[in-house]
């Protein structure tokens, strides 16, 4: 009898079980490398066809422009692309495999509170509309919403991103180019990395254009000039215009403190006559850059490298006591489930004390 | 009966009567701060201005670490420079703060709080969205 209760209130296995990451029980629709040092989104999106148009442009660069150009204008053109070069590189996969700020989900304690304070008339046959409470910020009235996929209250400036299936904060949008979403931590690292391709491939453009304009000079004619470096020409005639665009864009959203998001739902352009303002601006340009540039570099608030704690599960168990109603339905919604619904299904209430014993004293013996 | 209690007593913490969560106030934009509206579930366990001190010094942590002062800008202005591989190597302003603040509720925890059968938790493993307290049983009482 003693042992059984014993046994009841220590729930741990015998056998030492590995300790897991966080990162392993990770809700969202994300993928993590290098033991959860690396986190990129599910659908990798065209990352591989980014990086390879860079590595293929500046490869076409260096092997046929780059000779011609040092030996008849001068030697620093190749330390100078590959400067750029490598600069752009690192700030891409620095954009690529950076946390852009996901919100973790709430605990289901939190979730319950909030769903108390909340007040629904009961009524499960459909769907409720949708939640919203109302907050002013420097005298703007800024609406957040609730998320029915993270349990909580979107923190201003938060949007959810389906494709991740994460609350990002300060969302700007979903990068497919880069294989990851843009947020509060790395928007800084995806601006530098736009900035730097609109010089790489602007100084690439410049560099190509000479050295046809210098060989069409040399008397064999611009198109057989052409006919040598094609695609690289083509490359950066494409895309010296739209990174350049983009690059402005972005310069200006900087600026004026905006999001991508806000900028494209028009939040505070105004449209309705009232007098809406950017609450979050510090109207002045220069701290506007500061503040979005080089401002302290907030945390990671999803710790995936952190172990899941070894005593979770009593801890679980007696919140299943409390909520006895709520033990079987919500375990299932929450976050890194496995555990705690097993948990949950052990510590049932006393109704079924007689299969738990017998199971418990076969292990024992 | 009563030598498993006491086993109980040794091995297990106190049961959790009520969680409390003092939500973020966004009344100044986007900067991490919390409410300082007082529970009145804790209204028997803890003086007012103790607790409202306790959130207060919070609040000022989270300003100095999130403030746009000009060690932050350097460290943004480097960071750029380097394409932001210091930030691999460095321990960043707001990490630092971060290590004051849990050095400050532990000690919050040890003085004042354990002794009256509340727990803060830090807010950063909470996603800085709410500082939980957790209120237990008072086992005095029922012994």
């Amino acid at each position: 009898m003693k042992n059984c209760e014993y046994q009841q209130i220590d729930p741990q296995r015998e056998e030492p079980r590995r300790p897991r990451r966080k990162w392993e029980v990770f809700p969202g629709k994300n993928r993590f490398y290098c033991d959860g040092r690396i986190i990129v989104a599910r659908q990798g999106g065209v990352l591989p066809l980014t990086l390879g148009l860079i590595l293929v442009t500046c490869g076409l660069f260096f092997v046929f422009d780059c000779p011609f150009l040092v030996k008849h204008l001068t030697s620093c053109i190749p330390f100078i692309g590959g400067g750029l070069f490598v600069f752009v590189v690192i700030t891409l996969l620095q954009t690529s495999f950076t946390d852009p700020g996901i919100l973790p989900r709430a605990t289901p304690d939190e979730a319950a509170e909030i769903e108390k304070q909340i007040d629904t008339t009961g009524n499960s046959s459909y769907r409720p509309p949708p939640r919203t409470k109302e907050v002013v910020i420097n005298q703007q009235v800024v609406k957040l919403k609730y998320c029915f996929t993270c349990k909580m209250f979107r923190p201003p400036r938060t949007s959810h991103c389906s494709l991740c299936d994460n609350c990002v904060e300060r969302f700007d949008h979903h990068c497919p180019w880069v294989g990851n979403c843009v947020g509060k931590r790395n928007y800084r690292f995806f601006y530098t990395f736009i900035v730097s391709l609109s010089f790489l491939t602007a100084f690439i453009f410049g560099c190509v254009t000479t050295h046809l304009s210098l060989r069409a000079q040399g008397g064999k004619g611009l198109v057989f000039a052409l006919q040598e470096s094609p695609v690289e020409l083509v490359i950066c005639f494409f895309s010296v215009w739209s990174i350049l665009g983009l690059s402005g864009f972005h310069t200006y959203l900087v600026a004026s403190n905006l999001t991508t998001n806000e900028d494209i739902k028009g939040s505070w352009s105004g449209k309705g006559g009232e007098d809406v303002t950017n609450p979050y601006s510090h109207k002045n340009i220069f701290i506007n850059c500061c503040a979005v540039l080089c401002g302290p570099m907030p945390p990671s608030l999803i710790d995936r490298r952190g172990f899941l704690p070894s005593d979770e599960s009593v801890q679980t168990a007696s919140v299943d006591i409390e909520l006895p109603t709520q033990a079987t339905k919500s375990e299932i919604n929450v976050v890194g489930g496995s555990s705690q619904l097993a948990f949950g299904l052990q510590e049932s209430p006393s109704p079924i004390p007689a299969p738990l014993n017998s199971h418990q004293t076969r292990s024992s013996a | 009966m009563a030598e498993t209690h006491s086993l109980q007593d040794l091995r297990q913490q106190p049961a959790v009567a009520a969680k409390v969560f003092l939500q973020r106030d966004y009344t100044h934009g986007t900067m991490c701060q919390f409410q300082t509206k007082f529970p009145s579930e804790l209204e028997t366990r803890i003086d007012k201005q103790q607790f409202e001190e306790t959130v207060r010094t919070l609040n000022n942590l989270y300003t100095e670490a999130e403030k746009l002062g000009s060690q932050s800008l350097i460290e943004g202005c480097l960071a750029c420079l380097t394409a932001y591989t210091v930030f691999l190597c460095m321990e960043t302003h707001y990490e630092k703060v971060l290590k004051k603040i849990a050095k400050f509720i532990q000690e919050q925890n040890d003085k004042i709080y354990a002794p009256r059968g509340l727990l803060l938790t830090d807010p950063i493993e909470r996603g800085l969205r709410v500082i939980e307290v957790t209120i237990f049983e008072d086992r005095s009482l029922t012994r």
